[in-house]
């Protein structure tokens, strides 16, 4: 909490200190600074700030309907495909970022998860999630998405499947530090 | 953007019919959200406005556009292996970047990469997982974020 004070602190310094470089760029006719504002900053913010609010309201309903729990529950040993697919919808419900899928995963492994489907869940849980499916589609078009999830499903697969031959006789564990 | 918007919309309804209570406190959480992010969303809008206007444009082309080759995926996926955003702000500002002039498989890297290989985490993975696993797990992420990246670049051509 502290970390995120202070962080949100400098953000709000360098927001203050550019709307103050704006503003006397402005007053004193200085081009390159009217020319950050019109050319690139206000350009940005115009596109998002009407789109954004609308993708955290889909990101906000998403996560009231669905129940993280209830599917973790079907991810066991010797779940084979369906233990996968499983495993890959569960993820795409989430948010969040990469280090919030290890808690998960030492959960996961503790119910009985397969290490295969244990690395896919995280290579998913990374790449393919609904709610930022919806931002990479609004920002960077409908084809660079659905190339990129079609090519990232398999890789993330074989991935799991290759940790899984990788440590297969070794001693696995997933430790809750 | 507009579809996804009436998407939104859509969901937003349908939402609102099966359950009332349940749609409300989903808006909430949604735009109190938004709004934790929205400083964080500004400042990466000012820092890149202000690196776009100092980087000619031709640069940013010459070493992550079209025909930047290998220097271009090299370039995306040390930073998207180091850099750590969430994807509210590392879209914005791939779709910035696109704007300007980078590549879309150069684009792709750096997402992929981004979101799996995680250097500035890998303390944070040691613990869970131990340093081993750790390692062949980062480094078998970047070769398929490296795959991805190199597939897309095929497709995109066509």
């Amino acid at each position: 909490m502290k970390k995120h004070l202070t962080n949100n602190w400098i953000n709000f310094l360098i927001i203050i200190a550019f709307a103050l470089f704006v503003a006397v760029s402005f007053r004193t006719g200085f081009a390159p600074g009217q020319a950050i504002f019109k050319d690139q900053f206000y350009r940005f913010f115009k596109e998002m700030i009407l789109f954004l609010p609308v993708m955290f309201i889909l990101i906000g309903l998403g996560d009231e309907w669905i129940n993280r729990e209830k599917v973790e529950r079907h991810i066991g040993k010797g779940s084979g495909l369906k233990g996968i697919v499983i495993a890959v919808f569960l993820s795409m419900a989430q948010a969040g970022p990469l280090y919030g899928a290890f808690p998960v995963t030492y959960l996961l492994w503790r119910k009985g998860a397969s290490i295969r489907n244990i690395f896919i869940y995280i290579g998913a849980f990374c790449t393919i999630k609904i709610p930022m499916i919806a931002f990479e589609i609004g920002f960077l078009g409908w084809k660079f998405s659905v190339l990129r999830t079609l090519f990232t499903l398999p890789v993330i697969i074989l991935i799991g499947i290759v940790m899984e031959k990788l440590l297969k006789n070794k001693s696995f564990e997933i430790k809750n530090p | 953007m507009e579809i996804l918007t009436a998407i939104a919309l859509m969901a937003l309804m349908a939402s609102l019919l099966a359950d009332r209570k349940k749609t409300w406190k989903g808006i909430i959480k949604g735009l109190m959200m938004f709004l934790r992010l929205l400083p964080a969303i500004l400042v990466v809008l000012i820092l890149v406005s202000v690196l776009l206007f100092i980087v000619p444009n031709d640069l940013i082309v010459k070493y992550l556009g079209e025909n930047a080759g290998f220097t271009g995926y090299l370039v995306a996926a040390i930073v998207g292996s180091i850099a750590l955003m969430p994807g509210f702000i590392a879209y914005p500002l791939a779709g910035i970047l696109v704007h300007s002039g980078v590549s879309y498989p150069v684009i792709a890297v750096f997402i992929t990469t981004l979101m799996m290989v995680g250097v500035l985490t890998l303390p944070v993975e040691i613990k869970y997982f131990g340093t081993r696993i750790s390692l062949i797990r980062n480094a078998l992420f970047l070769a398929g974020a490296l795959i991805v990246g190199g597939l897309i670049g095929l497709f995109f051509v066509l």
